[in-house]
């Protein structure tokens, strides 16, 4: 395991030339298949600094390593789930996934394994019986998978989730989180996960990571979820560990940095 | 956009099960419980119009008598005596000729430009004030400076539908390119996907629907203008035919082409958006 796989050192960022800078100096180490999972308040930079990880934004100062080569422009290595799914309205959900397979494995693969490879990932995330549907015509947790799929079949170092099963209802997301925490258990992948749901954060995270509010924001607190895996919602709903780690994520977050609007 | 909702009433889209006799029995009588309020509608305005236009001091025709003066029109729409004497679907033909001809060019030029004024800053500053001031022109504004220029009535009015098309596309084209979502440009920097591929898997599929919508407003545009220029530069055509008709008092006639004229508009209008169906697979 190497500690220096992905490193955000001193990240900071802001959107206008005298605007006070909207993430301040982002200090943060993830090892090689760690799950991290970022939590804050909305508007404090969560977005912002997911990103800049993924080259999407670029820093006003610091830096981003992976595997020890500076991220200066987006790339398959770092894929991104988007908040809203981001799947093209005009392509199946198979295409979609095939897109990026042909763009990111053109050269590498076969045509015939590239079309195996786009059914393995649809398999993967329970979608291959829906792979000739369009988005328009499934549901927000299918689509959600299909982006998932779609990021999963890029074989990135790192998965960047930005608040993947927001949007999603309570028993739906219990299922994905369970199918995301069985394929980062399986293909060991690094993940990167925005997240406004505590629970979620300490049911999935080995370690979560809490920001102040912004303007300048920062990284306030680092909680270690020392919890054995594979973890089982309906045991750890009881569980004084979970509960412990579960007080303390809330703590931090409605205790000492309540949300700014809310404060005020 | 509204009137895309509510497209296909009357069945455009077929089931893809075989019909047994009970179903199409069903089918049948649902097409027409739709269109009943359509043909009441219909009687309603005939009636009415039959009332009151129904005395001999009446300046137009009544339905009765449109009927009477102009039965042959009506049932023989492709005879040919030879010149301009012609049914109402010879006269029709020549004037889809040259709308289909003006609007592909424009389709073509509209759309190239709207790409280029799109993704193009420079292009764009340069452009883009040209053609709001010359999509102002009223497209029969252009015919005296074409029939200068091309010294003939038939590319004269090709090219007044080719002018008078060309606006909508190119500006329904450049807004598409510049309003690609910023979804789909990530997804498209995450996979490295740029240049002419980003072109054909991104830019267009993601513009064809305002792209569509421009050709739909263009090709409406073009029959609009169709008829009023070819009432000017005579030959075949619908445009003339009204005038002629004008001309010789043959009020029934001009009625009865006029409603042909909206039926041929319709179909056009119908068919693009149907083109448009089909090249965005259903996101249009
Ligand atoms: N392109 C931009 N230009 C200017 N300001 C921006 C831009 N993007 C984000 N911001 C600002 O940066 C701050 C952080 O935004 P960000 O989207 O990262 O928040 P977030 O933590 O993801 O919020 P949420 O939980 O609601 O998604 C906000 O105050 C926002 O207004
Ligand atoms: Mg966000």
């Amino acid at each position: 395991m190497s500690i220096r796989h992905l490193s955000i050192s001193d990240v900071s960022i802001r959107f206008a030339p005298n605007a006070p800078d909207v993430l301040q100096k982002v200090r943060l180490e993830i090892a090689q298949g760690e799950y991290v999972a970022i939590i804050g308040h909305s508007g404090c930079g969560k977005s912002t600094l997911l990103n800049i990880v993924a080259g999407l934004l670029k820093c006003t100062t610091g830096g981003v390593l992976l595997d020890g080569t500076e991220v200066d422009e987006p790339g398959p290595d770092r894929a991104v789930v988007f908040q809203n799914h981001s799947l093209l309205p005009w392509l199946t959900c198979r295409e979609n996934v095939r897109l990026a397979v042909d763009q990111v494995f053109g050269r590498k693969k076969s045509r015939a394994e590239r079309a195996a490879w786009v059914d393995e990932n649809l398999d993967l995330v329970r979608m291959l019986p829906h792979a000739e549907k369009k988005p328009g015509e499934i549901s927000g947790g299918m689509k959600q998978r299909i982006g998932i799929a779609r990021a999963l079949a890029m074989q990135p170092k790192v998965l960047l989730l930005d608040e993947p099963f927001g949007a999603l209802d309570a028993l739906t997301r219990a299922h994905l989180q369970d199918q995301v925490t069985e394929i980062h258990a399986r293909l060991g992948t690094t993940v990167l996960m925005i997240t406004h749901d505590v629970d979620e954060a300490v049911l999935l995270s080995d370690r979560i990571v809490m920001m102040t509010n912004g303007p300048e924001a920062t990284i306030g607190e680092i909680l270690h979820v020392d919890l054995p895996r594979p973890r089982d919602r309906l045991a750890f709903a009881q569980d004084p560990r979970f509960l412990a780690a579960r007080a303390g994520v809330m703590e931090f977050l409605y205790a000492r940095h309540r949300n700014p609007a809310e404060a005020a | 956009m509204s009137d895309l909702a509510q497209a296909a009433p009357l069945g455009l889209r077929l089931p893809r099960v075989a019909l047994r006799p009970a179903a199409l029995g069903a089918m049948l009588r649902r097409a027409i419980v739709r269109a009943l309020p359509l043909i009441i509608m219909l009687v309603l305005i005939l009636g009415a119009w039959q009332i009151a236009a129904d005395r001999p001091t009446a300046s137009l025709p009544a339905p009765s008598k449109i009927w009477a003066d102009s039965k042959d029109l009506i049932i023989h729409p492709f005879y040919d005596h030879g010149g301009l004497d012609k049914g109402l679907g010879l006269h029709l033909f020549a004037s889809l000729q040259r709308v289909a001809l003006g609007f592909l060019l424009s389709a073509i030029a509209g759309i190239a430009l709207g790409l280029l004024v799109g993704t193009s800053e420079i292009a764009m500053r340069g452009l883009d004030p040209i053609f709001q001031v010359l999509r102002t022109v009223p497209p029969l504004a252009w015919l005296p400076l074409s029939l200068a220029a091309f010294r003939d009535a038939q590319p004269s009015a090709i090219f007044v539908i080719f002018i008078t098309a060309i606006w909508p596309v190119i500006i329904n084209t450049a807004v598409g390119v510049r309003n690609v979502p910023s979804d789909y440009r990530n997804v498209a920097r995450v996979i490295r996907l740029r240049g002419i591929g980003y072109f054909w898997k991104i830019l267009l599929p993601s513009a064809a629907p305002f792209i569509f919508t421009g050709l739909r407003i263009g090709i409406g545009l073009s029959w609009l203008a169709i008829v009023a220029a070819e009432m000017l530069v005579g030959g075949v055509g619908i445009g003339f035919f009204i005038w002629d008709a004008w001309n010789s008092s043959n009020i029934s006639d001009i009625i009865v082409a006029l409603i042909y004229v909206g039926l041929v508009g319709y179909v056009l209008d119908r068919l693009v958006m149907l083109a448009g169906r089909i090249v965005t697979r259903g996101t249009a």
